[in-house]
């Protein structure tokens, strides 16, 4: 392993920049996404931050099941990012479906457009397992050195 | 570029400004915004139509998720509808429990509110501070319900969960904290040069304009329409408690801040009397399963405005129909109006200003046409004229009916 990966792989774990997209949720994981962003829970110690733009973002996470409306722009989002990228899917919607599954609009969990790195399951996820579950792919990103599309751990997290 | 050119910039579905997916098709000359399309329906899950396949206990839970912000107040809607068609009279103590639940909503949601206005206009100092404070909140409805979003409160003749002592005393410890720290906003939002500036006419709508295009909750009461269900046709135990209802006369996103922030220490002084005045006693009735045939239309004033919640039953153990009309449905079209002749850089703001919830919003309708048994989906202008030209054909005359509801709302 040559200096230059080292010090792309640290880099990359220590400032993950992530961009929120809404595939058709409900608002709460949403607002809980932004509640691990503010104060009590301020996940930017860990160097993420919040940008507007999916050419700026290294991971995509997405809350609610993926709405017919929305599947294509959720594609074109997510070619839009450069590579590597990776995608945390928040809550049991997007997880699956949840309780939206077999609607008629509803296509599925995020995985049914696009490949998921990592799965938080709640509803809503709590910001206490959002910041766990983001954190486990940022390790598992330094450990594995594999692809992590694959990774499915679940984390525990919520009251 | 020359002056006169214009020219049309989507925006959305993602877009930094706001959280939810919904495009907007601004037409613009220079910078100022001739008109605004707004796309909706990224959002449409078909909640619906899932509640007509699910028994009544099941929606109650499925209701909660139209709207992660505001879950209390569509499940409360819906029962509240149940409970009149099957004529269950709640014990008083669960309706207690509901308006206290209601009111900590309330407070989360304007709080939340603060701090997203704060961001759209680049103050995000206020978000943190805003967000931090609304932890306290979050905290207690946590101890109360088991969960910090989407309460699963209630159920179909009460409420799921007791509130004991302990619990009532930590409510009122929170509430003393969080009334001082609203005290700071209310001094910030009233006395800060940069919000003043920043607030002070933009997205302006008058009395008349809000009575004309139905503005609700905070965005009408903003513009000095005098109106809200909670006093109007109280719910719950409204009816027992003693509330003003906060209006202002700014008509615009200053008087919106002002009348949000006003309206979290009135929602301390509801959840002060619900503490003080709970009486004792059950906090539910038995019901039967099945829901015996009738319909019924249910209000309820949530953070953003009125929602009404429409259910039919047909004496089994599924409702036939479920409409839902959330507020935001009602405020978009005032949205429209406020960014008429106004500078883009003000649309995240004005946007942000009536509370908007998406995910709320997305209704669809589809009408079969007799002709060819085909389904097509259509506009709301469309369907908009559709409903006029259908009631007129029947003789309904609205020209009285919209002077008798224009006279009625200056009470």
């Amino acid at each position: 392993m040559n200096l230059v990966k080292k010090v792309v792989t640290w880099a990359r774990i220590k400032s993950p920049w992530i961009l929120h997209f809404n595939t058709g949720a409900c608002n709460a994981c949403d607002i809980e996404i932004i509640a691990a962003l503010t104060p009590r829970y301020d996940i930017e110690r860990f160097g993420i931050q919040l940008k507007g733009t999916p050419r700026h973002a290294d991971v995509l996470v997405c809350s609610g099941p993926v709405t017919k409306q929305i599947e294509d722009r959720l594609i074109r989002i997510y070619e839009q990012m450069a590579e590597p990228k990776f995608v945390v899917a928040v809550g049991t919607c997007s997880c699956s479906g949840g309780v939206f599954k077999d609607c008629y609009n509803i296509k599925g969990g995020i995985d049914t457009t696009i490949p998921v790195s990592a799965y938080i399951p709640g509803c809503p996820a709590s910001p206490k397992a959002i910041i766990d579950g983001v954190i486990k792919l940022l390790v598992s990103l330094d450990e594995s050195k594999a692809s992590p599309k694959t990774i499915k751990e679940i984390p525990v997290g919520g009251e | 570029m020359h002056d006169s050119h214009k020219f049309n910039i989507p925006m959305g579905p993602q877009h930094p400004a706001l959280k939810e997916p919904e495009g907007f098709s601004v037409a613009l000359k220079g910078e100022k915004i001739l008109g605004v399309e707004i796309r909706l329906g990224y959002n449409h899950r078909g909640i619906e139509k899932a509640c007509e396949q699910n028994t009544y206990t099941q929606d109650l839970y499925l209701i909660e998720r139209v709207c992660g912000i505001c879950s209390h107040t569509h499940a409360t809607c819906f029962v509240q509808a149940i409970e009149e068609i099957a004529g269950i009279q709640v014990p008083k103590r669960a309706l207690y429990i509901r308006t206290l639940i209601a009111e900590l909503e309330r407070v989360h949601s304007h709080l939340l509110w603060l701090g997203v206005a704060g961001h759209e206009i680049g103050f995000d100092t206020l978000l943190m501070y805003s967000w931090r404070d609304r932890e306290i909140v979050m905290d207690i409805l946590a101890m109360l319900t088991g969960n910090r979003v989407n309460y699963g409160m209630n159920t179909i003749g009460g409420v799921r969960r007791d509130i004991t002592p302990e619990q009532a005393n930590d409510v009122l410890k929170a509430v003393s904290q969080l009334e001082e720290r609203t005290k700071y906003y209310i001094d910030v939002a009233t006395k800060e040069t940069t919000i003043i500036k920043r607030l002070s006419g933009v997205g302006v709508v008058s009395y008349d304009d809000a009575v004309r295009l139905e503005a609700v909750g905070p965005t009408g009461r903003a513009s000095g329409l005098d109106r809200d269900v909670r006093r109007d046709d109280p719910y719950a135990a409204y009816g027992e408690l003693d509330f003003k209802v906060i209006t202002d006369n700014h008509c615009d996103v200053f008087g919106r801040t002002i009348v949000r922030v006003k309206e979290l220490m009135e929602s301390y002084k509801i959840i002060r009397q619900t503490i003080a005045n709970m009486p004792q006693g059950p906090i539910v009735v038995k019901v039967a399963r099945k829901i015996p045939a009738g319909e019924a239309i249910s209000r309820y004033e949530a953070p953003r405005g009125e929602d009404v919640h429409y259910v039919k039953a047909n004496g089994s153990e599924m409702p036939e129909r479920v409409k839902i009309r959330a507020p935001t449905l009602a405020n978009i079209q005032v949205v429209k109006h406020m960014l008429k002749d106004r500078y883009l850089a003000d649309m995240p703001i004005v946007i942000a200003a009536i509370d908007p919830c998406f995910s709320c919003t997305d209704r669809m309708v589809s009408i079969e046409y007799d002709s060819n048994k085909k389904n097509e989906t259509i506009s709301w202008a469309t369907l908009h004229d559709y409903s006029i030209r259908w009631h007129r054909e029947r003789g309904t005359d609205f020209t009285d009916l919209n002077k008798r509801f224009k006279a009625g709302l200056k009470v």
